[in-house]
């Protein structure tokens, strides 16, 4: 495919603080690309650089071909919906939308014809000669959109665009930025912190980090195949068992070796070999709970494991679990049947978890930091743990952990 | 039962009434009265106000168009620096922007009487004769704060980023400003201008100090009058710029009520 908009080895610091660092980039015509990671990662400086209101201090953006590092604002073929919408607030939602063909100076009928067909495609017709401040949050919004959209931009850039909504109003909202760049085919390039909207949006989605590009994808490649911890621990949410290679069983799996466990199976995807240190990211939802000891397969790893905390969600139950060497491990069930008649597992139960080797992912980078981005229940016994039994329990386990970190 | 509420509010309220009015209506009632001293009532007349608008009054109105060139010509420097002076003082951060809300400041708690001798010895020194552009450059002077004051209430509620979508939507520095910033801020910048021309034709203790011979403003000429004793005079000048203010404030309010009908 063609490099349609490149960033080349762009970096910007602020004083002592590199906020974009040697980030090279390729998105592909029409696609929607987004850039996922916490703020203050580097995602809107990146994205005031394509727009034009930073430069970058090294590195070059390339559009279509054209190098626009240092093309002003009002010049760049790019339009922003910016986070707050920034809608002039003493023009109408009509004026809002025609004022890129406005200054532009085209013929008046023009210009009504094209607001006419931005306005039916946001369906904001009846609200047409409103002033901002008399129309909801998703209108501003569909109104910003609107107002980037008739210049017929080569990229749209959207800077977390969705996080002033609530929750119903952003998934409504969501979609209906996807229908729209279905209709219009525009390259979008949309900034958010949220890993569920990037998700549900993107073709690729680049996670940044402290500045630096961690990895690059499709949402799927990305979920399922992390490069790094920090991957692995920001999208969704994953465990991480980490141990040496204690022999190499054939040219797919081997051995993993963890203190305090007995002997795990896993997935030699990046080819390791015997002593080596690795970092395996195993999503919540591959394990399999249950009460009895499972009748699995050769590949499948079963461990037992006491129920510490759960959650139940409706359409799925999050369990924490503790397994023999103190860790804790976070288990998704989905309820697909009629979950009431089941005998349910409960705090303190004795229980097996079981996992296919394969379901789990090998880390290229770990930083034990990315550990707290890991949701976990507190650790401290909570008031329901008045048997002192529940007590000595977890204090047992917090010792365990301790020692094993 | 009795009523047990204070009078307090009452008497307060009454007090309030006639302290504030009771002397403008004193002054109304006597530019009618026929009596020269004013002390009591002796018969209803215009002739004060045949007088003010015959060859008696020249001074008068050469004093009023003086202010009213003066507050006009001052109310425009005043307004183009303190709105350009404010945009600085919010948009930009520089180490030193403390020290520049100071000098912005300053005008505004300073006496008026220290600026009027600080201007009177500044003119003097540079041999610059007294005259309206003395008085001009003083009122533009303590003018500018008021103005970048009120401008900068405004810009505080101002999003900047609405700014970067106008050029981001294509408008160069010039179309952003007069098409978007301008429009927004306008009420800070009226606000501004309308002080600041109050302000202007008001000013009496450094008008005082800045003046020149024959480029007396009205509150200096009517301070003059009352000296030499022409009451009459005064008052039907008052009365008739009680009348043109309340007549601008009417304006005012129908002007607001429309707008507001047409924003809602």
């Amino acid at each position: 495919m063609e490099e349609f908009l490149k960033f080349d080895r762009v970096t910007k610091s602020y004083g002592s603080l590199k906020a974009v660092d040697n980030v090279t980039l390729n998105i592909k015509r029409g696609e929607i690309f987004s850039i996922l990671g916490p703020s203050g990662c580097g995602k809107t400086t990146l994205l005031r650089m394509l727009a034009g209101f930073e430069s970058p201090d090294t590195g070059r953006i390339l559009l279509d071909g054209e190098d626009i590092t240092d093309q002003l604002p009002n010049i760049r073929k790019v339009n922003t919906v910016f986070q707050n919408y920034a809608l002039f607030p003493h023009m109408t939602v009509r004026e809002n939308i025609a004022f890129g063909l406005k200054i532009r100076h085209r013929p008046k009928a023009e210009i009504d014809a094209e607001v006419d067909k931005m306005l039916a495609m946001i369906q904001m017709e009846a609200c047409a000669d409103k002033k901002p401040n008399q129309i909801s949050g998703g209108q501003k919004q569909r109104t910003a959109i609107a107002r980037a959209l008739i210049l017929k931009p080569q990229v749209l850039l959207l800077d977390e665009p969705l996080a002033a909504l609530d929750l119903k109003l952003r998934q409504r909202m969501s979609l209906e930025l996807s229908l729209i760049h279905d209709e219009v085919g525009i390259t979008f390039m949309y900034v958010t912190h949220d890993q569920n909207e990037a998700m549900s949006i993107s073709d690729h989605i680049a996670v940044m980090h402290n500045g630096r590009v961690e990895q690059v994808g499709t949402p799927a490649e990305i979920y399922e195949a992390p490069r790094t911890s920090f991957v692995a621990a920001f999208i969704g949410d994953t465990n991480f068992f980490d141990g040496s290679i204690s022999e190499v069983v054939d040219s797919e799996y081997c051995w993993l070796d963890v203190p305090g466990l007995p002997r795990i199976l896993v997935f030699n995807d990046k080819k390791k070999s015997k002593g080596d240190f690795v970092h395996v990211s195993i999503r919540p939802e591959k394990f399999q709970i249950s009460i009895d000891r499972p009748q699995v397969g050769p590949k499948h790893n079963v461990l037992p494991a006491t129920v510490e905390d759960i959650v139940y969600q409706g359409d799925h139950t999050r369990y924490w679990v503790s397994i023999e060497n103190g860790w804790r491990i976070a288990i998704t069930r989905q309820h697909n049947r009629f979950m009431l008649d089941e005998r349910p597992i409960t705090w303190g139960d004795k229980v097996f978890i079981s996992w296919q080797s394969d379901d789990g992912y090998m880390l290229e980078h770990y930083s034990e930091k990315d550990e707290d981005l890991l949701q976990m229940p507190p650790q401290q016994p909570g008031e329901i743990g008045s048997e002192e039994e529940e007590i000595t329990n977890t204090l047992q386990n917090i010792e365990l952990q301790e020692d094993g970190q | 039962m009795k009523d047990r509420r204070s009078h307090l509010p009452a008497i307060m309220t009454w007090a309030v009434l006639i302290f504030f009015y009771i002397p403008i209506i004193l002054l109304v009632v006597n530019s009618f009265n026929a009596n020269r001293q004013g002390t009591i009532w002796m018969g209803f007349t215009l002739k004060w106000y045949e007088q003010l608008f015959s060859s008696k009054g020249r001074d008068i109105w050469r004093a009023l168009t003086n202010t009213l060139i003066v507050a006009t010509i001052a109310t425009a420097i005043s307004t183009f620096i303190g709105t350009c002076g404010a945009f600085a003082l919010h948009k930009y951060k520089s180490r030193f922007q403390n020290f520049h809300y100071c000098l912005i400041y300053t005008p505004l708690v300073v006496p008026e009487i220290l600026i009027g001798i600080s201007l009177l010895i500044f003119f003097m020194a540079l041999k610059i004769e007294l005259g309206l552009t003395t008085i001009v450059i003083a009122h533009v002077t303590f003018c500018i704060s008021y103005v970048a004051m009120a401008v900068l209430s405004r810009l505080q509620d101002f999003d900047m980023t609405i700014l970067e979508a106008a050029r981001d939507l294509g408008a160069n520095h010039w179309t952003t400003t007069w098409k978007v910033l301008v429009p927004i801020i306008l009420p800070g910048i009226f606000a501004g201008a309308l002080l600041a021309f109050t302000l202007s034709i008001d000013d009496f203790v450094i008008t005082f100090f800045v003046n020149g011979p024959g480029t007396t403003t009205l509150p200096i000429q009517i301070q003059g009058m009352i000296k030499r004793g022409a009451m009459p005079l005064i008052n039907a000048l008052s009365t008739l710029l009680l009348a043109v203010t309340f007549v601008a404030i009417l304006a005012y309010q129908m002007i607001l009520k429309r707008n507001q009908r047409n924003a809602g």
